[in-house]
């Protein structure tokens, strides 16, 4: 028997903005070294999801959670827990590549940095180490001490991902990676999904139906901050078992 | 209703019409042989070109939407049964087509003996034709259950054709490729009704999202 691990495993979970509740009560597992898309109308509270599983929503006072989310089997809303070292491990992607205004390499090396990695040989390691898994080093070695700013926007977010891949996550979380992107870059970052996740669990809150279905295993449907159908992608896109995923995916919404 | 809908209404009633022709080729090519009507034995002959081209268009149809709607879920479903009922009904057509040809060579000669179980037959491969396409307009009922079952009375009435004229030929052997193009024609039909099972088995594939061919029907 081949054994599933659930990296994380949501259960009863909430999540506030003051007096709304954004997310309601959803009970979740996320596998391990596979790829979990999150779809759903604007506003159903995908973000807000996907951001409490590296606890972003901490940086948003008004919120506030109810559950339990486990990460490796450990509450991670529990008082204990050091959240700098969960978001190194979970690490996040954002819609907008978001490079710091310093080189390609600084955009890289940062997080190892921080973390003390000192000696210059073992910084150029990761950092060419980080710039290859994101595919992107045979596209800026030669242009490591340029400003992040200066790549195209494919090239950007691949830099992104290379600064979190740095910090050697287990987790990566996508909040609509490649809708800023044009087709060619699009279909570079969802191959280089496809590679990472051999080795990381990837996460994505895409509204792109379509890249759901090209590059996830699972996927869950979100409305009004319910989970409406999770399954896997094949099942969600061919045979749905509920009248509003059909709804929804089919494209005769409301 | 958003353009889509229409495209799939559009698609449908094609798929209808093509139905309404291949019911048409069954009950002619069968009447031309037992009415011994020869003229309508080649109108069914020189008709098969539109089942083709009609089947063509539809499919033509189908690839279009799937490259520019992306279908999904039950689209997708109605779209890839559309496809494999078409190629049904064409070789249904391409069937009729076979029977008229057996008629034309069997119209020449004395009739051996009056036909009782080839157009029964034809009555019921016909409406196992009609309901499988209704299921699939009418979308998920017991209908294509019932037209899968019918497949076996069919299967009957081909073996006691043949059971029928086997003791005529043991009689007579001079009138062996007479009787063998009456076994031919039974074998014809009974192919019909085999692809009229494949259309009920793709219409409940369509409403369930589960592929049910080559499995024993509980239902
Ligand atoms: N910082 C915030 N403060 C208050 N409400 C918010 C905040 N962020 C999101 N919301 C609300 O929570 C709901 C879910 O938002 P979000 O998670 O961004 O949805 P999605 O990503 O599915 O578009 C929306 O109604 C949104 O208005
Ligand atoms: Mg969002």
């Amino acid at each position: 028997m081949v054994e599933i691990t659930d990296i994380f495993e949501i259960k009863d979970f909430s999540i506030y903005y003051g007096d709304f509740m954004a997310v309601k009560n959803i009970t979740l597992n996320i596998e391990a070294n596979k790829i979990t898309a999150i779809i759903g109308p604007s506003g159903c509270g995908k973000s807000t999801l996907l951001r409490s599983l590296n606890r972003m929503n901490d940086l948003i006072l008004s919120s506030r959670v109810e559950g339990q989310v486990l990460f490796q089997g450990v509450d991670i809303y529990h008082k204990d827990t050091d959240v700098i070292e969960l978001r190194r491990r979970v690490g996040m992607v954002f819609q907008k590549p978001n490079p710091f205004p310093s080189s390609v390499y600084e955009n890289v090396a940062y997080g190892p940095k921080i973390r003390g990695v000192k000696r210059r040989s073992q910084l150029d390691e990761v950092v060419e180490n980080a710039l290859v898994r994101a595919d992107l080093w045979e596209e800026v070695k030669d242009k490591l001490n340029e400003s992040g700013l200066s790549l195209s926007g494919g090239q950007m977010q691949r830099l992104c991902i290379a600064r979190s891949l740095a910090q050697q996550p287990e987790v990566l979380l996508f909040d609509e990676p490649t809708s800023a992107l044009d087709p060619i870059s699009t279909a570079n970052i969802e191959n280089l999904l496809q590679e990472l996740q051999k080795t990381i669990t990837i996460v994505i809150v895409t509204h792109n139906m379509q890249q759901a279905a090209r590059i996830s295993n699972y996927t869950v449907f979100m409305y009004l901050g319910e989970l409406i159908e999770f399954g896997d992608t094949d099942t969600i896109f061919v045979n749905p078992q509920n009248k509003l995923t059909e709804e929804y995916i089919t494209g005769r919404f409301g | 209703m958003a353009i889509f809908d229409e495209e799939l209404k559009a698609l449908r009633e094609k798929v209808l019409k093509l139905g309404y022709m291949v019911e048409d080729a069954i009950r002619d090519s069968v009447k031309s042989l037992v009415e011994r009507d020869s003229a309508l034995a080649r109108e069914v002959i020189k008709g098969d070109h539109l089942i083709n081209a009609l089947e063509v268009k539809i499919d033509e149809e189908c690839i279009r939407l799937i490259a520019l709607r992306q279908p999904v879920a039950r689209d997708l479903r109605f779209i890839t049964t559309t496809m494999k009922i078409t190629t049904d009904l064409e070789r249904m057509g391409d069937l009729a087509e076979n029977i008229c040809e057996r008629a034309l060579e069997l119209n020449e000669k004395p009739q051996l003996k009056p036909f009782v179980n080839i157009p029964r037959m034809a009555e019921i491969t016909q409406s196992m034709v009609r309901d499988a396409l209704d299921a699939f307009v009418t979308g998920c009922s017991q209908l294509p259950y019932e037209v899968i079952k019918r497949d076996d009375e069919v299967d009957d009435l081909t073996v006691r054709n043949f059971e029928e004229l086997l003791p005529l030929m043991i009689q007579d052997s001079k009138i062996i490729p007479l009787a063998l193009k009456r076994t031919y024609v039974a074998k014809y039909l009974e192919r019909i009704a085999d692809h009229a099972t494949n259309i009920a088995e793709m219409v409940i594939y369509m409403c369930k999202g589960k592929l049910i061919r080559h499995m024993e029907i509980s239902e």
